[in-house]
């Protein structure tokens, strides 16, 4: 469903602020593979993601989503294929506008945008079905601005947002990072809910080792913009979060100086 | 200072206060939907006027004059959008830099006069300031449709978009919205909008005039602001916010006729909107950092 070839980026080339972001690196996803991506801080974990999405190009290499070559697309023009989940509860929704208008801009993803209703009384129901799943009452405030919403909230929505209509790819950007701990539980029985229910193909990136094991079907470990550890089935499913220390000093050489990633 | 001069300028000011009305739902389109000041247009509300005035004295019409301001106000918003966008061009600068254009075209499209007047007596004209109650009647049923026409586009998907560009960027280009486009719509919607107005106000004054856009956006920025501070807590309708900007811009003209009234030089004029803007800019700032309540913390013990 994705294929990553050998791409590159490099930020601020020729100054001193050079970072050589994403170095040559490959994934591959089959349909259906819910993948947990974990590293270090400056891995490229992110990166990755924004490259996919096309938030700027890439330097070399190819993207390949669903056996349509992206890698030169607008990020708006490959927005059809994806559904982003941001770290920052902000970024996935706008916050003047209603929960109901937020779903309709997302119904309308990849279609082109004409002089008819943004919202018609039969999406209103369907909006009103899917906000229940999440299970926080929202589908009694379809007209609330979405800034009056918790970070929590905002970030299920855009949840539903994102898988309002099947995307080929389910990118997940350490989408419960800023949540508590509570919160965050919900969001992530939300994702496995909606992840399964659809059959989606989906990256997700987290800084909770526990949470990279107990989700998904396989577990990719980055470092230094590169994939240093790709496991996935049965291996996976024995993993602890000491494998996982071990693994990565004996991979890249280095300690996981991450109290972050060790603490949670 | 006679009661009865002032009150005799009041219908005057209703009139420009609603023709600025028009023009200040335009600056409304770009600062607050799209969130960019846009200074074109202080460029776009001389172009408007410019060009129906040339076009009446050449024997159009004056609807077709009226939509053909419209027009060049948006190939103006057009150049600020392209300008921004696809240059990479900051907002601002932009449009300072299309507003200075602006000043040579609009003396081109005169005939290389810095003015050119039309007379109520020679021409046919949709409003002139000889005739208050109409110019009153006629741009007020302007609004009213205007408010409409805008009700009905920034509800369909297309205006949902350019709403949604102006709220959060990120989001809009993760929900496959070119904001690139939805920016340059908008800055053509309003600019379109402004010219328009600028032909209106051509009209009502008798004359097009380079120096008509001056301080233009200062004044769009006002009636948006004291509207929004005076009234915005009525109604979150936004046929009600883009009514509350004229009224805004109506309050404006009668606080102008008013401290004009009572002595002020007209130079001062400009002086005072600035600092009128400036302090309407700052309330809610002020309020916030200097008046807000304390937030009461859980636990604090009540008697």
């Amino acid at each position: 469903m994705l294929d990553i070839n050998g791409i590159s980026k490099t930020f601020n080339p020729g100054t001193v602020n050079e970072k050589t972001a994403l170095d040559g690196l490959s994934l591959h996803l089959n349909e259906g593979d819910f993948v947990t991506v974990i590293g270090g801080n400056g891995a490229g974990k992110s990166t990755m993601l924004n490259a996919v999405a096309g938030v700027w190009a890439v330097d070399e290499g190819q993207i390949v989503i669903g056996g349509v070559n992206v890698t030169r697309l607008a990020e708006h023009k490959r927005a059809k294929y994806l559904g982003r989940v941001f770290q920052d509860p902000m970024t996935g929704t706008a916050a003047s506008m209603q929960i109901e208008e937020n779903m309709a801009m997302a119904a309308r993803r990849g279609k082109v945008r004409t002089l008819r209703r943004g919202i018609t009384n039969k999406e209103r129901e369907f909006y009103k079905e899917q906000l229940k799943i999440l299970e926080l009452g929202l589908e009694d405030r379809l007209t609330a601005k979405v800034g009056l919403l918790s970070g929590g909230q905002r970030q299920a929505l855009t949840l539903l947002m994102a898988t309002l209509q099947k995307p080929k790819l389910l990118l997940l950007d350490e989408h419960t990072a800023a949540l508590d701990p509570k919160t965050a539980a919900k969001v992530l029985e939300a994702t496995d809910r909606i992840v399964e229910r659809d059959h989606l193909t989906t990256i997700m990136i987290t800084h909770n080792m526990k949470d990279a094991i107990a989700h998904g079907n396989r577990l990719v470990m980055m470092d230094a913009g590169r994939i240093i550890y790709d496991v996935s089935g049965e291996e996976k499913r024995k993993l602890t979060v000491s494998d996982l220390l071990k693994k990565f000093e004996e991979v890249s050489g280095s300690e996981f100086a991450n109290d972050r990633m060790i603490l949670s | 200072m006679d009661i009865v001069i002032l009150f005799n300028a009041l219908p005057g000011a209703l009139a420009q206060g609603l023709i600025w009305g028009v023009m200040a739902i335009g600056v409304y389109v770009t600062y607050k939907i799209l969130d960019l000041a846009d200074l074109t247009v202080d460029g776009t509300m001389c172009t408007g006027g410019a060009v129906c005035v040339m076009l009446m004295l050449n024997g159009h019409s004056i609807g077709f004059s009226l939509f053909c301001a419209f027009l060049a106000g948006m190939l103006a918003g057009l150049v600020t959008g392209i300008f921004h966008t696809a240059l990479g061009i900051p907002a601002i600068l932009a449009g300072i830099l299309s507003q200075l254009g602006l000043y040579s075209i609009n003396l081109r499209i005169m005939g290389n006069r810095a003015n050119q007047t039309i007379s109520v007596n020679k021409y046919k004209l949709l409003i002139a300031n000889r005739d208050n109650t109409n110019a009153i009647l006629v741009v007020g049923i302007i609004i009213l449709v205007l408010i409409a026409v805008l009700y009905w586009f920034f509800g369909t998907e297309l205006g949902c978009s350019i709403r949604a560009t102006g709220s959060n960027q990120n989001m809009s280009r993760a929900q496959g919205i070119n904001t690139d486009f939805t920016k340059i719509l908008g800055l053509m919607l309003s600019n379109g909008i402004v010219a328009f107005a600028s032909g209106l106000n051509a009209q009502y004054s008798g004359f097009a005039d380079v120096n008509a856009g001056r301080g233009a956006i200062v004044i769009g920025l006002a009636a948006v602001i004291i509207g929004e501070v005076l009234l915005g807590k009525i109604s979150r309708n936004f046929a009600f916010h883009l009514l509350s900007v004229v009224v805004g811009a109506v309050i404006y003209y009668f606080v102008i006729q008013v401290v004009l009234w009572l002595g002020l030089n007209t130079n001062d004029l400009k002086l005072f909107s600035a600092l009128v803007v400036a302090a309407f800019l700052a309330i809610p700032y002020v309020k916030g950092k200097y008046f807000a309540k304390p937030v009461k913390k859980g636990g604090v013990p009540r008697a």
